[in-house]
């Protein structure tokens, strides 16, 4: 802290709250260490976990002891570890964790680099967890950036595959794009306004108004909130979603749908909620909520290929996040009740769908063999008659993305959202978000009633997927028996996730 | 706990524990017989509701819902949601008709099983979809109704999927498809409402509770809406002779004989009672598109030639007569309404019984190719007949009060609009006993066609079972309608009373 309020050049750094970043990044180092000396894949992949672990546990410790602030300059902080960021913290370390036990058969296939792998995955962490705690738009670009940059390469890891390089490339580039993007309207914020700090930008923008009707402003709030929809896959900045997903190996398929995703959540959500006027942001954002969904929902539909179908879904998800910001278009969204309930409802949504989300990429990789890649509807057809358990968990999974009993999580989810906009008034946004549900029903169900289908044999290529009686490898059955089970009690206790997201 | 709320946990807890546990008994036939235990004690807690404080008496203003017994647990406070159960005489005969249909079919399924799936997911399903439906009956919290809405969808669908005729899978599709675009529409009505009162209980909310005036017309227009696709009312309706046609014959009683009546009650209960002043609103359109559906309906039927897409036609005549006695929001029309429902959720749980039992022994349900049934099967053809007639609504039978009182109720709402909705109503009326005679003088008389001409004249002992209570109820509830009608009264004139 400053001393006496005055601008000291000797800061108090408060390591506490730095703890889980701590934890984070000293994975990535131990990784790397236990790589290098005991250069044992088992040992490398257990380090990453337990760091993982220790990561969630201190980001939940720190986090109950109620809001931590350092490297403040007078009364603005860069780094603001609160109950949300702790959450999302948590969540990003339990993401890794899960992702890592989903690898455990892409790794051992050995075409991988194990100790490279732990790594990258292991510094992605690291962004997520600065992330959520950021407090200037400065640290929030570079942890978006920490934990979008491994990503290029893992999405490329898979040797000897073209598409993989290719989706590689083409995330890379489009990445770049958005994060210059982003860097631009940051650098045009402070030119306007003369501050970086989220809540300093945003109390200087409500003070004085005069500064929205520069047209200055409005090209920089604009250039903040579409480089960041790039991160979220937004509609139309979602191209990229598709293709690299399913050229990347499945587990990090899993992860950029997730982890990846939820980090542009969560920076978008930074800037909205703190730095960024409402009367700007809003309708921006209303628009991009409902181009993503119906154009992700009407595209999914004519999808053939099990991953891409995933990934298309998951950009019509972005929409149901993004539709309770939607409601900030209107006066009556903007009231401080109203905004709170929003924020609340996109992080809830976010958070039910990554664990759904988490769930179905798990079950992909248990159904399909070790080191493949997502392949086509066709050859999961009559997989869970072969697996019931694994098909299960798929279905209910899958139906919990489209909202439906008996994936409760999935309905209380669009419930949440539902609800938000309508105590914000926005009763068209939530039609648009209905309809758009029973548009995901048709192509969800699609895949789930393809997996207790009679089986084809002559549309079903040999070895499409695991052989009756193989069982799929532990670590993949423990993320999905898991993630199944947090969504089904999530699904029954909705309000243990409520509570925590309204802290 | 009183013995009220546990008979009301049990009533969703037994089907709910019987389909886990007939999914696990590894045996195909004992785990058959299971569902069929937990389905019989399921109507077994649903008979003894009855009792309670009926508390129609003692002076004051009262509540316009009234429950014989109620629970109210919190669930999810950041939703609104309350776990809060409770029946009254609106409910009670619909839970009593679920109950006993479901445990018809599961029987039915203990003694033949579809084509295409394994007995037990067949049953296990059923039970899953009775809890759908129970709960939808029993919800006196709106979001839980919309919960326990949406639970019948996906059950549904496996079943007319999994075990129904050619075109299975894109009747089912169209069915889930097309019901969800209902559900969600209720979704977006029910916080509609609870948005504007802060409150989802519809003990509080029955009569407007202080909705405005535009908050009740959009509420109104999306809960009508919802329950109009499930109903369905013409023109919401072609989902369902698709689905009918093709799911098997357990699905196709389930959905006529209880499912529709999903729409029907919650457009009375929930759509009507929330919001008063958007249904004084949406009366007359409601009545015109019940009027227009009874005659659809009944033409579509003159013109059919197949023997389970009649049927399912037939119900969109019917349900047209259900919802005009609601659209007349007076007392008898809503008693109509409710006695409507009972006698179609019977009869035509019967007629589709029987139309599954010719099917399965002609293999063709082409009228063209049935004829002569009674040469050959005369209990069958004449059960068939006692149907049909049931259904036209001849006196003295169930189908009979329901049609005849909607009409009566909306000559007696008076003005020319409503009289020429009654006259052509009666109309449809008419028509609608062409097309059962039709349908009779096809398939039982005449010279046996070369299907009907090789069956035997018996019947099995599992399909009398299944067949004798609906063939009673159709009677009993015909002779004395009292039956259905005598515990509705009271929460049908406390409604009638927040409608003025």
């Amino acid at each position: 802290m400053g001393r006496g309020g005055g601008v000291s050049l000797v800061q108090s750094v408060d390591n506490v709250a730095l703890l889980p970043a701590y934890l984070a990044a000293g994975t990535a180092v131990v990784v790397l260490l236990a790589d290098l000396l005991v250069a044992r894949a088992a040992a490398t992949v257990a380090v990453a976990a337990v760091g993982a672990v220790a990561t969630a546990v201190g980001a939940a410790v720190v986090g109950a002891g109620g809001e931590r602030r350092t490297f403040c300059v007078g009364g603005d902080c860069s780094w603001l570890f609160n109950g949300r960021a702790a959450l999302v913290a948590a969540v990003f370390a339990l993401l890794t964790l899960g992702v890592l036990a989903l690898s455990g058969p892409l790794l051992r296939a050995g075409r991988t680099p194990v100790g490279e792998y732990c790594f990258l995955l292991a510094c992605a962490m690291t962004g997520g967890v600065v992330l959520g705690a950021a407090g200037d738009l400065i640290t929030l670009i570079v942890a978006l950036e920490t934990l979008t940059l491994p990503l290029y390469v893992l999405v490329g890891l898979r040797r000897g595959s073209l598409a993989s390089a290719e989706a590689a490339v083409t995330f890379f580039v489009v990445s770049v794009v958005a994060t210059t993007l982003t860097l631009l309207g940051a650098a045009l914020l402070y030119a306007v306004t003369g501050g970086l700090h989220l809540d300093r930008l945003g109390a200087t923008l409500a003070e004085r108004p005069e500064l929205l009707d520069l047209p200055l402003t409005t090209v920089a709030v604009a250039l903040v909130v579409l480089g960041l929809a790039f991160k979220v896959a937004a509609v139309p900045f979602h191209a990229w979603a598709p293709a690299t997903y399913d050229g990347a190996p499945l587990p990090v398929a899993a992860y950029l749908s997730t982890a990846s995703k939820l980090g542009g959540v969560v920076a978008l959500l930074a800037v909205v909620q703190r730095a960024l006027p409402a009367t700007v942001t809003g309708p921006v954002l209303a628009l991009l909520a409902v181009l993503t969904m119906t154009v992700g929902n009407l595209v999914a539909l004519r999808q053939r290929r099990t991953v891409r179908l995933l990934a298309w879904s998951s950009v019509a998800q972005a929409g149901y996040i993004l539709a309770p910001l939607g409601a900030l278009a209107l006066a009556a969204g903007r009231t401080a009740d109203a905004r709170a309930g929003a924020y609340a409802a996109a992080v809830a949504y976010a958070i039910f769908f990554v664990v759904l989300e988490l769930a179905a990429f798990a079950a992909v990789v248990a159904l399909r063999p070790a080191d493949a890649d997502g392949g086509t509807l066709d050859d999961l057809r009559g997989a869970a008659r072969r697996h019931p358990w694994v098909g299960g968990a798929f279905a209910l999974a899958l139906i919990g993305l489209a909202g439906l009993p008996p994936g409760l999580a999935g309905l209380f989810a669009k419930v949440t959202v539902v609800r938000s906009l309508l105590d914000g008034h926005a009763g068209w946004l939530a039609l648009v978000v209905a309809v758009n549900a029973v548009l995901g029903l048709a192509y969800y169900l699609r895949l789930a009633a393809g997996l207790w289908a009679a089986p084809d044999a002559a549309a079903r290529p040999a070895g499409a997927d695991r052989p009756a009686g193989a069982r799929p490898a532990t670590s993949v059955g423990l993320a999905l028996a898991v993630a199944t089970l947090v969504a089904v009690v999530v699904g029954f206790a909705p309000q243990l996730l409520l509570d925590l997201v309204a802290r | 706990m009183s013995v009220g709320q546990v008979l009301l946990v049990a009533v969703l807890a037994v089907p709910a524990l019987g389909a886990v546990a007939v999914a696990a008994v590894p045996h195909d036939r004992a785990a058959r017989l299971t569902g069929v235990v937990a389905a019989a004690l399921t109507l077994l807690a649903t008979v003894p509701l009855v009792g309670g404080d009926h508390g129609w008496f003692g002076y004051g203003p009262r509540p316009a819902v009234q429950p014989w017994h109620q629970l109210d647990l919190p669930w999810v406070p950041g939703l609104d949601l309350r776990f809060h159960l409770g029946v009254d005489g609106i409910s009670w005969p619909l839970v009593v008709l679920t109950a006993l249909l479901t445990l018809l079919c599961c029987g039915y399924t203990l003694w033949r099983v579809p084509d295409g799936g394994s007995g037990r997911a067949l049953v296990a399903l059923l039970l899953v979809v009775e809890v759908g439906i129970l709960g939808t009956f029993l919800a006196l919290d709106l979001v839980l109704f919309f919960v326990f809405f949406e639970v019948v969808l996906l059950p549904m669908y496996a079943i007319i999927a999994g075990w129904g005729g050619e075109d299975r899978r894109r009747a089912a599709r169209k069915f889930v498809l097309y019901t969800l675009l209902g559900s969600v529409l209720l979704l977006v009505g029910v916080y509609v409402v609870v948005a504007a009162a802060g409150t989802a209980d519809l003990v509080t909310l029955t009569g407007g509770a202080g909705l405005s005036r535009g908050t009740q017309l959009a509420a109104f227009a999306l809960l009508a809406l919802a329950f109009a696709v499930k109903s369905p009312l013409w023109p919401l309706h072609s989902w369902l002779p698709d689905a009918h046609t093709q799911a098997p014959t357990v699905g196709s009683v389930i959905l006529a004989g209880v499912l529709l009546k999903m729409g029907t009650y919650g457009l009375i209960r929930v759509a009507v009672g929330v919001a008063p002043e958007g249904a004084r609103w949406a009366a007359p359109v409601l009545g015109v598109l019940a009027v227009a559906a009874i005659l659809v309906g009944s033409l579509v039927c003159l013109a059919q030639d197949e023997l389970k897409r009649l049927i399912a036609y037939s119900s969109v005549g019917h349900m047209g007569f259900v919802l005009l006695g609601v659209a007349t929001l007076t007392a008898t029309g809503i008693e109509a309404a409710l006695i409507g429902n009972i006698a179609h959720g019977v009869i035509t749980g019967l007629l589709f019984f029987l139309a599954g039992a010719v099917k399965d022994r002609t293999h063709t349900g082409s009228l063209a190719e049935l004829s002569g049934l009674r040469e050959t099967a005369p209990r069958l053809a004449g059960l068939l007949g006692f149907a049909a007639v049931a259904s036209l609504g001849l006196p003295g039978l169930a189908g009979f009060w329901g049609e005849a009182f909607a009409v009566v109720a909306a000559v007696r709402r008076g003005g020319g609009f409503w009289v020429t909705l009654a006259v052509l109503a009666a109309l449809g009326g008419a028509l609608t006993a062409a097309y059962f005679l039709r349908l009779l003088r096809q398939v039982t008389h005449g010279r046996p066609s070369p299907a009907v001409g090789r069956l035997a004249p018996g019947l099995a002992g599992a399909e009398l079972t299944a067949w004798a209570p609906l063939v009673l109820l159709a009677l009993a509830v015909g002779l004395a309608p009292a039956l259905v009608l005598g515990y509705a009264t009271g929460p049908v004139d406390a409604l009638v009373g927040v409608l003025k």
